[in-house]
């Protein structure tokens, strides 16, 4: 059993019921207009393959079908944090520990990590 | 522009319920013939039971806008937190958090157009879809021994039916049987799924077949 934690559905739930989807925070230029074919190319068809954290597009595809972010080591597999769109993540490359940048949501995420932890012990 | 609007016949809705003159048969009337439909015995420990007499609708919204809409024209409030379900009109209507946005109602047969009408008109120019999706889905309950239906449905879904993380009032939408359902416990006496019509067959002779080992029957007297 391998189970994701949906912050929409805010339980546990099997793997199964998701589908990755790519790259996270990919974000559209704002004037495509004004873009060079290499910028237009970078947003359409370039994308990330890191060693270590990376930030991902889930769905919960069974369930409530709503996106959310990943984010996963892709050398352990590791899935460090789930959170909902427009959401920044707290692990990043630069904060692998993830250590607590005193935000509104720190505590919200304290608890979804302890029990991640949880979960993996 | 200062043109006033009236949003609510922005929607062009129409009943789409036939009317009792015209013959209709459920999603598993053809399942029913071609399958067969085993009758419950005395040492039946579990009974399935198509609810083929109730109209479906999504709601899709704003929470808050929804809440006040529902507790106008049914007096409940909306399902608010996550997989619950809400149950009234003695057992025979419901309403289901299906995610953030969206809620399933079930009313009984032939109402879904004056239900969405009286929505509609509480809600005046609010940004909501209200969807009748009755032809799409049926409502299948499971009623019987306790550990027999949980067994049962442990054999079907990969989601813990235990009590202790499935008391009644919950439901979720699960992989079932590697299709989809929705599985919900309005009491603690009986289980319901809400099958799509074009599973529905393949979820019924599914039920058939992981229930032969408690007796499972088929009440059609719905
Ligand atoms: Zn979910």
């Amino acid at each position: 059993m391998f189970h994701i934690y949906c912050p929409y559905c805010e339980e546990w739930r099997e793997e199964e019921e998701f589908h990755a989807k790519g790259q996270a925070h990919i974000q559209r230029p704002l004037d495509p207009e004004s873009c060079s074919d290499e910028e237009w190319g970078d947003y359409l068809f370039f994308r990330d393959n890191p060693r270590g954290i990376h930030h991902e597009l889930w769905v919960h595809a069974v369930g409530c079908r709503k996106f959310f972010n990943i984010t996963r080591n892709t050398q352990s597999y590791v899935i460090l944090e789930t959170y909902k769109m427009g959401e920044q993540p707290r692990f990043t490359a630069e904060n692998p520990n993830g250590e607590s940048q005193g935000g509104a949501a720190s505590a919200d995420l304290d608890s979804q990590t302890a029990s991640v932890q949880e979960a993996r012990a | 522009m200062s043109e006033s609007v009236n949003h609510t016949d922005r929607a062009n809705t129409y009943d789409a319920c036939p009317g009792a003159d015209i013959a209709q048969e459920s999603p598993l009337a053809w399942s029913f013939f071609n399958s067969g439909a085993p009758a419950p015995r005395p040492n039946s420990r579990v009974v399935l039971r198509e609810l083929a007499d109730r109209d479906h609708l999504i709601l899709r919204g704003g929470a808050i806008v929804l809440d006040e809409a529902v507790r106008q024209v049914f007096g409940v409030s909306l399902p608010a937190r996550p997989q619950q379900l809400v149950v009234f009109n003695g057992g025979v209507s419901s309403l289901q958090w299906l995610s953030p946005d969206e809620w399933l109602l079930i009313v009984p047969f032939g109402q879904a157009y004056r239900v969405e009408t009286e929505l509609r008109q509480v809600l005046g120019g609010a940004s909501v879809a209200i969807s009748d999706v009755s032809a799409g889905q049926t409502l299948v309950e499971l009623h019987g021994e306790d550990l027999a239906m949980r067994e049962l449905l442990m054999k079907s879904v990969a989601y813990d039916v235990h009590p202790r993380n499935f008391p009644p009032g919950k439901g979720v939408t699960v992989v079932m049987a590697k299709s989809s359902a929705i599985l919900r416990r309005p009491d603690d006496s009986r289980w319901e799924l809400v099958i799509r019509r074009s599973f529905a067959d393949y979820l019924y002779r599914w039920l058939l077949d992981a229930g032969e080992e408690f007796e499972i029957g088929v009440d059609r007297n719905s």
